[in-house]
């Protein structure tokens, strides 16, 4: 975020998130976090988990722009991923134009044709 | 019945993501009384009707998940023989010395195949519940609070070896199987329930490739009324909400499934029918999971296999 901007401004200011893998775009405020905009596109199988960064479903690859973050498990994001900029959704706010790419779990919703979902994988996947 | 050996879930302990956000969180939302805090700085809580004076401990931590479960036992004799059984049966098990853990006598911990840490101990200070031994009222104003559980009930935890956890369970600590769902095959546990009195569950697991994770604790509610007053809270509050409020069809319970601020599921509950030690188990095949899951939706919300902390 600049420092020679109001913060208050900079929340209330919508910005666009492109979704480089689909090309999609979608706005979110600077107090809205990436996952919760973008769960509002509707489309079906965004796994919107816990929402607080604990449960690592929601994982993308920010290719480029501003943004603050929350605090997010380690057991899903190290420093690894946080050098590059592979966050969770849940816990990043935008503050300018952003793109990114999704990964995970997140990448086998966003990516695949939209329909409904037909089965759920079992817990038992040894 | 009589209850020797395993009595009840006595704590939790659970990692926090940012300690006085979820402080906030366990006080003023979910309505538990802060009981202590320690020179490591975990922060202690218990629900208004408890007597002992924690069942819910948060520590700061840049990991989400549970550090371990505890069951309260009759008495010292009791837990040194059940020390002594779990080695018998080839557990390794760990003494923490009282005092480690506030106004807590000595634990026996010993980790589990499913890679969790589960502890037993015959000693808390009483503390009380605010409410006279002598003629006492229903309730304290404690529990007009937040969403006001009345105590910890159970914890469902996912993880690997699940057959393995439930022969430990029911062959050493005396617990039995009220309920399970099959696995697709039907030739094992996809998940169990396991009481050691006569409540419905006081401990769950489901079959999970990655180990010690946590997928809820449970709080008692009093009616179905305070579970949808819960919802109500929450709601206010924007806590994220996962499933309800509904009605399991394991263990008849009522519920909502939310997340704390850290991600880690908790689950408002009430009710669950009465099962006894000579009771058959109940039995799930897996195509009627979403049933068993939430009874009127008949849904098998992916959320619930998939979303652990």
């Amino acid at each position: 975020m600049d420092k020679n901007e109001q913060p208050a401004e900079e929340t209330r200011m919508p910005h666009t998130v492109t979704i480089e893998d689909t090309g999609e775009r979608y706005t979110c405020a600077g107090e809205e976090s990436l996952l919760s905009a973008m769960a509002r596109l509707g489309r079906r199988g965004i796994p919107v988990g816990c929402r607080g960064g604990g449960c690592g479903v929601c994982k993308v690859e920010i290719l480029s722009g501003e943004f603050g973050t929350r605090a997010m498990s380690r057991d899903h994001v190290d420093d690894s991923d946080r050098a590059a900029g592979r966050l969770l959704a849940c816990r990043v706010y935008p503050a300018s134009d952003m793109s990114l790419k999704v990964v995970g779990k997140l990448q086998k919703s966003v990516c695949r044709p939209d329909r409904p979902v037909s089965s759920v994988t079992p817990p038992v996947t040894r | 019945m009589a209850m020797t050996g395993v009595l009840r879930p006595g704590h939790a302990q659970v990692r926090v993501l940012d300690l006085e956000e979820s402080v906030r969180f366990y006080r003023d939302v979910l309505g538990l009384v802060e009981t202590g805090r320690d020179a490591q700085g975990r922060v202690y809580f218990k629900c208004w009707d408890e007597r002992d004076h924690h069942s819910y401990v948060i520590r700061e931590s840049d990991r989400a998940g549970i550090d371990f479960f505890g069951f309260r036992v009759l008495n010292t004799a009791e837990l040194d023989r059940l020390e002594a059984d779990l080695n018998a049966y080839g557990l390794a098990t760990e003494r923490i010395p009282a005092g480690e853990m506030l106004e807590t006598g000595e634990r026996v911990r010993f980790t589990l195949p499913s890679g969790h840490a589960i502890e037993l101990y015959a000693e808390k200070t009483k503390v009380g519940n605010g409410i006279p031994l002598i003629n006492p009222a229903p309730w304290s104003l404690q529990r007009e609070h937040g969403i006001g559980p009345v105590r910890l009930d159970h914890a469902l935890l996912y993880g690997p070896n699940v057959a393995e956890v439930q022969k430990i369970f029911t062959e050493v600590l005396g617990f039995y199987l009220v309920e399970r769902v099959l696995t697709p095959d039907g030739n094992a546990n996809a998940a169990i329930w396991l009481s050691c009195g006569q409540k419905v569950h006081d401990i769950a697991f489901a079959e999970y490739p990655e180990p010690g994770k946590l997928h809820h604790c449970s709080f008692l509610m009093e009616s179905w009324d305070q579970v949808l007053r819960a919802g109500d809270i929450m709601s206010m509050n924007t806590v994220p909400v996962d499933i309800g409020p509904t009605r399991h069809g394991v263990t008849r319970g009522c519920t909502i499934y939310a997340w704390d601020p850290s991600g880690n599921r908790f689950e408002t509950f009430f009710g669950g029918h009465l099962p006894y030690p000579d009771y058959e188990t109940l039995t799930w095949t897996f195509d009627n999971f979403g049933q068993g899951l939430d009874y009127p939706q008949r849904k098998l919300h992916e959320t619930f296999l998939t979303v652990v902390s």
